[in-house]
Parts: C-alpha cells; structure tokens; sequence
C-alpha cells in the first residue's frame, strides 16, 4: 500500500516535470529581449513581443491590490478583533465561499457592475474582477496571521495606554507583517494568471492602453489568443508568454514562502 | 490556547472598558466593520445584478431552459442542457481520476512517506496548484491532446470499443481530454486538502490502533481515515466545486460543440465555456440573459458545493482552521 501512495503523489507531481519540460523546450526559444520591449506584429510578420501585456498585467494587478487589499486587511482585523460571534462566523463563511465561486462568474459581475454602466471594457473592470478574486484570500491569512500574535504584546500596548487602534496598526499588524505579506503573495500568484474573467471585462489590447477605462493587453489573455490562434509563429509565442506566465508566478509563491519559513512550521 | 484565548478576551474586556471614549476607535472599529460586511455586499449585489440581468432569457423560456438542447443564437432558442451535461460529465471523470490520486498522494504525505521528504514533495504539490489554467490549456492543446489523437484513444477504441463510452473517431480534443486536464488541475486540491484533513486526526487514534497490535496501513486505514471521513468528503467536493467552474483549461481543449453525446471522444461544451466563448459574441439582450443565467446556476451549484464541502472540512476538529484556495 505504502508503493501505491508513493505511486499516486508521483501521479500528481508529474504534470507539472513534464509542463516544465516542455514550457522549457518550447518557449525558451522565443523568450528574447524583443519579447519584453516590442509590441506583438500583426501576423505574416516575425518576431514582436508582449511587452504591452506584461506592463498590462502589472497595471491590472496593481489596480486590483489598491481595491482588494486595504479591504481584505481591515477585514481580517475585524475577523480577529470583533467580539460578535455569528458575524465573524457568517463573514469567514461567505469569504471560503466567494473563494470557491468560479473565477467567470466574478467576471461577469464585474461586466454588470463595471462594464454595463461605462458602456466599455476596461482596465478598471478588469481591476475591480482581480480585486474580488484577491479579497477572500488576503482577509483569511490576514486573520490567521493576525491570531499568531502573543496577546501578551497587545496587553504591554494596552497597558501603556494606547487606544486599541494604534495598539491594531503599531504593534500587531507590524508583527504580522511577513504572514499576512506572504497572503499578498500568495493572492497576486493566483491573479496573476487569471484568464477566464478578463475576458469581457479587461478585453485586451493589440496596442498601448492609454487610459485605465480602455482595453488594457494581459499577459495571460494574449496567451490565449495566440494558443487558439492558427500560426505557428504566434504558438511560440504563446509558449513563450507561457514561460514568462509562470516564471513570474513560480518566483512570487517561492517568495511567499521563504518570506514565512520557520515561523510556518512553529505553527504546525 | 485556551490561556491565549482567555488573555486575550481579558485584553478585550479592558478594551471594552475604553473604548467608550476613544473616538479613533469607534472610528477604527466601523472601519473595519465595514470592510468585512462589504464581502456580503459583494456576494449579495453579484446575486442581484446577475439575477437581473438574467431575467430576459428566465421569462422566455424559463424551466425549458435546463432541459432543452437547441442553442441557436440566430433563432434566439436557447437551451443549456448540452453545457449543463459536459460540466457534469467532465467534472465527474475528473473525480474519477482525481480522487484515488489525490487520497494516496495525502495518506502518503501525513501517513507514510519518510519524514524528510515530505515538505519538497508538499511543496511541488503546491505549485502544480499555482500552475495558471490557461498554460495547462496550452499545454493540453499542443501535448496531451495529440497524445491522446495518436496513442491513446486508438487503444482504448481497440480494446474498450464495444462499450459506448470509447466510440468514435479519435479527435484528440473532446471530453476525455476535458477530464483530464481538470484532474490534474483539482488533485492538488484534493491533496492539499485532504492532507490537512489527516493531520489534524489526533494522535492518540494512530497510537490506540498501533497499541492494539494493528499494522502501519491497517492503523491508517481504521484510525485515522475513518476518523476523518467527513473531511475527506470535503475535499473531494471542494476539488469538484473547482472542476464545476474551470474554464480557460477546458475551454481550449473540450471541442466546443454543443451537443450531447454519450462518447467520452466526441467534443463536448461546459458552461464555463460557452459564457468565455460567446459572451463578448452576444449582441441581444436575450443572448446575453442567457449566457448569464448559465453563469447563475453556475454560481448556485458552486456556492452549494463549497458550502457543503467547508462545512464537512471544519466539522473535523478545529485543528484544520484553514483550508487554502
């Protein structure tokens, strides 16, 4: 039986060796500096980049942490801090649960929310589908992490007079910062390759966005497009932006996690 | 914890006390409050707006909806019961293959494997979860879809033909491809899960049964497995509420023919796809009502799923207090 086990989490890692693999194989090629500086060409022509849709990416994911994350942190202090007892119950089911909602259908409330009354796609639609994706992560290890803070730090804080606010952003949240960072991380990860509600809110973009309420390119909406696409010119691409796709994600969870070692494992 | 439980509600008591003066506190506290009720706005205003949205196609064809298969945009005659189908049966060959994997892949981390190897292997298992699903898709088309067209389908036509699950002409892309991909993409959901699951059995269970003369896989089997039944049965649904609303993965590699066919090598259509494929298509507002009716039942099966499944996670000792996306 002990083979058997050993044989199935072989069976689940190995998508991942082989993904790599080919990610390595067939994108490398294709990752060059014109990829990161040029815009994409339009077909026929070789060559070009992504470079509008890995700024657009970055830009996507900043407005959604502006949105997301002051909400997510403060309401995981309310998570930690209220003395209610069904309100936090209610409040930590609803956000397990927005977190389970496929990721389209927050798309297509950010399209009835956002892009019905502005009458366009826009990068802020997209922002504002990222941001609700981000909320339930962000508050959930905002409130674990907040909870790993010694009540004894809050009594010294309380006993020297402060009000319970300052006592909240001076003490415990500095003292918390590198979980609930990790949070950060960890939710831009998942973001950050977020294709399904992009589509009809962010749109994309063949070109430089000039303003936040037009079409803004994303790293993983161009993807799309080149993968469904019939060249062969635009699959490497594809492949390429793949590569990039995950590299980036890869590095932010790596960092998410090295930012919690050892303080992880004294949990457990 | 229970002295930490305890302080703290004691600090809190001291706090009550003055927080009747400090207006930076009321100030701080109503913002916090907010921020955390905004999370039922939210939920409350995406049932609302898409209910509403939805209500063209709900008048005009109302229970028909889910019951007929005609979707004709150009008839605006819209029926989901192709889409509703292929979620179902994808999602479901999916747990086929995911669910035996992702249970061993757990019981072999928590139970079994050396101490060492555990937290690389975990790890691994973390990041084929962060693998974003449209590069599963990518690969799904370029890769597995081929392989299955040129190896794997010709097989099991060959030696599973007379069944009518493995009939018909090898397209590569179709539901078994769909299923795959979405097993590969829940079971580290499944894993994850289901590892915290186990973990959080006390030991004393595993110590009873190794007291008693039990075997190592006999005490995991009757200690400690069927302690966390409940548990196991809320990952498996939390990894099933995952394949329900995947999108991009299955969009790219399922076909999308809206058709119901009893072949797992025929080309299907799922929900989630047909609201990526045609959405920014629909012109009308009936078209339209109709793709975000399909993404309200979406939402309702899934909310119903992960509900469920949360609630038999938690039910497992309060030990498991957090289960990752």
């Amino acid at each position: 039986m002990s083979a058997l086990t050993a044989g199935s989490a072989l069976a689940v890692v190995l998508p991942l060796i082989l993904l790599f693999g080919f990610l390595l194989h067939q994108g490398a090629s294709a990752v060059n500096v014109d990829f990161f500086i040029r815009l994409p060409k339009p077909v026929g022509e070789a060559g070009g980049g992504m470079a509008n849709a890995i700024v657009g990416s970055l830009i996507l994911i900043a407005l959604a942490g502006a949105l997301g994350l002051p909400l997510g942190i403060l309401g995981g202090v309310y998570l930690t801090e209220s003395r209610d007892r069904r309100l936090p119950w209610l409040i930590r089911f609803v956000a397990d649960v927005l977190n389970g909602i496929p990721s389209i259908v927050i798309g297509i409330f950010a399209y009835t929310v956002v892009v019905l009354p502005m009458r366009r796609f826009s990068a802020l639609a997209g922002g504002v589908a990222l941001a609700v994706i981000m909320l339930p992560i962000v508050l959930r290890t905002t409130e674990e992490m907040m909870r790993l803070v010694p009540a004894s730090l809050r009594e010294a804080a309380l006993a020297l007079g402060l009000p319970e606010w300052k006592v909240i952003l001076r003490v415990v949240l500095p003292t918390a910062r590198a979980g609930i960072i990790t949070g950060v991380m960890v939710a831009i990860a998942r973001v950050a390759g977020e294709t399904a509600p992009l589509l009809f809110t962010a749109f994309g973009n063949r070109f430089w966005h000039q303003r936040l309420d037009q079409p803004i390119a994303a790293l993983p909406l161009q993807i799309f497009a080149y993968a469904i696409a019939p060249y062969d010119d635009w699959h490497r691409q594809a492949w390429a932006g793949a590569l990039v796709l995950i590299a980036l994600v890869f590095l932010v969870s790596l960092a998410a996690r090295i930012a919690t070692r050892g303080r992880y494992s004294a949990v457990r | 914890m229970t002295t930490a439980a305890a302080s703290r509600s004691l600090s809190s008591t001291v706090v009550s006390a003055r927080a009747r003066r400090g207006w930076g506190d009321r100030l701080f506290r109503g913002l916090a409050r907010g921020a955390a009720l905004s999370l039922i706005l939210l939920v409350t205003a995406m049932i609302i707006g898409m209910a509403g949205a939805a209500m063209p196609s709900f008048r005009a064809f109302g229970w028909r909806f889910l019951y007929t298969s005609t979707w004709d945009p150009v008839a605006e005659t819209f029926g989901a019961l192709p889409f509703v189908y292929g979620t179902l049966v994808s999602s479901l060959l999916a747990l086929v293959i995911a669910v035996p994997l992702g249970l061993g892949a757990a019981i072999f981390l928590a139970e079994l494997a050396p101490v060492w190897i555990r937290p690389p292997i975990t790890f691994l298992v973390e990041l084929v979860a962060a693998v974003p699903s449209v590069v599963f898709g990518l690969w799904g088309i370029f890769v597995l879809a081929p392989w299955l067209r040129n190896w794997v389908q010709p097989a099991l036509g060959a030696s599973l033909g007379f069944l009518p699950l493995f009939q018909g002409p090898p397209y590569g892309v179709g539901m078994l491809a769909a299923g795959i991909i979405l097993a590969i993409m829940i079971v580290p959901f499944i894993t994850a899960v289901s590892r915290e699951v186990l973990l959080a059995v006390p030991n004393t269970q595993r110590e009873a049964a190794l007291g008693l003369g039990a075997t190592r896989w006999e005490t995991t089997r009757i200690a400690v497995l069927r302690y966390g039944k409940s548990g196991l049965i809320g990952a498996v649904l939390l990894g099933l509420g995952r394949a329900l609303g995947e999108t991009m993965a299955v969009t790219m590699v399922i076909g999308n023919r809206p058709e119901v066919a009893i072949s797992l090598f025929a080309p299907g259509y799922t929900m989630a796809s047909v609201i990526a494929n045609e959405f920014t298509e629909a012109t009308s507002d009936l078209y339209l009502g109709a793709l975000i009716e399909i993404g309200l039942l979406l939402f309702a099966v899934t909310v119903i799923v992960n509900a469920l499944a949360r609630l038999l996670v938690w039910s497992v000792g309060g030990a498991v207090k957090q289960v990752r996306e």
